[in-house]
């Protein structure tokens, strides 16, 4: 980086407009998954529990977090023509890491997540935020707009897990919370049955649809044009 | 015999799309139209078949435990999966680079077409998924892999080919206003999912 020939610019505080704009924005305006549709794969497929959702933003948010500011740190030196190799390289080397770490602390759901874990390193998010942003900021802001992004997937996923396994399984983080199934307790004793197809992959699909209807119906302006 | 087990399982059953969500960006990008649908479609096919054996190889040969016994008996120790994900994208981004290439001098207009989603194919995750299920499933020969990565080629394609097709018909229809677009096609598409559980129960 060279300091000695720009104008300092304004030493700007950790909380200003445009660096919150930077968190927000992901959440809602600028969803990575509802409006912006990338890294949609394992969002869907690890949302059978609320747990593997957990795990699986977790693990994208440390990647995106060092990815982004690695790449940020990195881009005056990265060549234009080779930069996509270089991004995979970065992501991929923090994805092992992501890969061995969960299996050594909990390979249970490591064992669940299965290929998906491996499947961050294509997860088009990270790719797009080291494109539209790492590659163009500095260090800081890449580390908010990382963390905002990686909030705004979250959220998606423990909301559709949320849904699926307590419709689905009738449990939050694999602890029963409408009663018992088997002794009929609690809910399931006025007639209450789980329903299996929350726990099939194509209900994931409608889950979301729903979450977008509900999102462009509060913030008209991301209504499609036909 | 098993050879076609693989494919009309990596197809129908296995699909991709439908049953793991892998590459579900571009599937949701690129449908609008079913030419382009069928150039990606078409793209993602030959990559698969292209990139899948030669992983397996690398899986066979390099990075599993004791593969480099054919090297030397001293390095029959050496265990170098933790490797695999590094190795298996270098394979899919070169194979993709390559793709590009030939995309652009033999076919200009679907390589404008296909804009960006193009060199995105290196990261989409149906072609990593397919190196990491054929790794996870252990296909006991590289005719085995082939296979499966052309069904899930195949399955993908249909996919693909077949949401287009509807998407261009819901153009015409009254959808809820905050549901045009992205909702309706993740909905319609949970759809598709649900009737492709029905291959499920089919034993080949």
């Amino acid at each position: 980086m060279s300091t000695t020939t720009a104008p300092a610019a304004p030493k700007e505080s950790l909380f200003s407009k445009k660096n919150r704009k930077l968190i927000t924005d992901p959440l809602d305006d600028n969803n990575p998954i509802t409006v912006q549709v990338l890294g949609i794969c394992s969002a869907l497929a690890i949302t059978v529990k609320l747990e593997n959702a957990l795990v699986m933003s977790a693990s994208v948010l440390f990647v995106m977090l060092a990815g982004n500011v690695v790449i940020s740190l990195l881009r005056n030196m990265i060549p234009s023509r080779i930069r996509i190799i270089v991004q995979l390289v970065v992501v991929a080397g923090l994805v092992i890491i992501v890969d061995n770490v969960l299996k050594a602390y909990v390979y249970d759901v490591a064992k669940q997540v299965g290929v998906y874990v491996g499947l961050i390193i294509t997860n088009c998010i990270i790719m797009g935020r080291f494109e539209a942003f790492a590659m163009g900021n500095k260090p800081g802001p890449s580390a908010l707009d990382a963390f905002g992004n990686a909030m705004g997937y979250a959220w998606i996923l423990v909301a559709v897990a949320f849904f699926r396994e307590l419709l689905g399984s009738g449990s939050l983080f694999g602890i029963p919370v409408l009663g018992d199934a088997v002794e009929k307790t609690g809910l399931y004793a006025l007639g209450y049955v789980n329903n299996n197809m929350m726990i099939l992959p194509p209900m994931a699909l409608v889950i979301v649809g729903i979450i977008i209807w509900i999102q462009r119906s509060r913030n008209t302006k991301l209504i499609e044009q036909a | 015999m098993n050879l076609i087990n693989i494919f009309v399982k990596a197809i129908f059953i296995e699909n991709m799309i439908f049953a793991y969500f892998l590459g579900m960006c571009s599937y949701l990008a690129v449908s609008k139209t079913v030419k382009t649908g069928v150039g990606l479609g078409a793209a993602v096919i030959f990559v698969l078949v292209v990139t899948v054996p030669v992983n397996y190889l690398l899986e066979n040969f390099v990075l599993k435990a004791g593969a480099l016994k054919w090297m030397d008996a001293s390095l029959a120790g050496v265990d170098l999966s933790f490797l695999s994900f590094i190795m298996f994208i270098a394979v899919v981004a070169s194979i993709v680079q390559l793709v590009e290439m030939v995309v652009e001098k033999f076919a200009p207009a679907l390589y404008g077409a296909l804009g960006i989603f193009l060199p995105l194919i290196a990261v989409n995750c149906s072609i990593l998924g397919g190196a990491l299920f054929m790794q996870e499933r252990q296909y006991s020969n590289i005719a085995e892999a082939t296979s499966f990565a052309l069904g899930s080629g195949v399955g993908w394609f249909l996919a693909i080919v077949a949401i287009a097709a509807i998407r261009e018909k819901l153009r015409y229809s009254h959808i809820p206003a905050p549901l045009r677009g992205l909702g309706i096609t993740y909905i319609v598409t949970g759809l598709m999912g649900i009737a492709f559980m029905a291959f499920m129960g089919i034993k080949i």
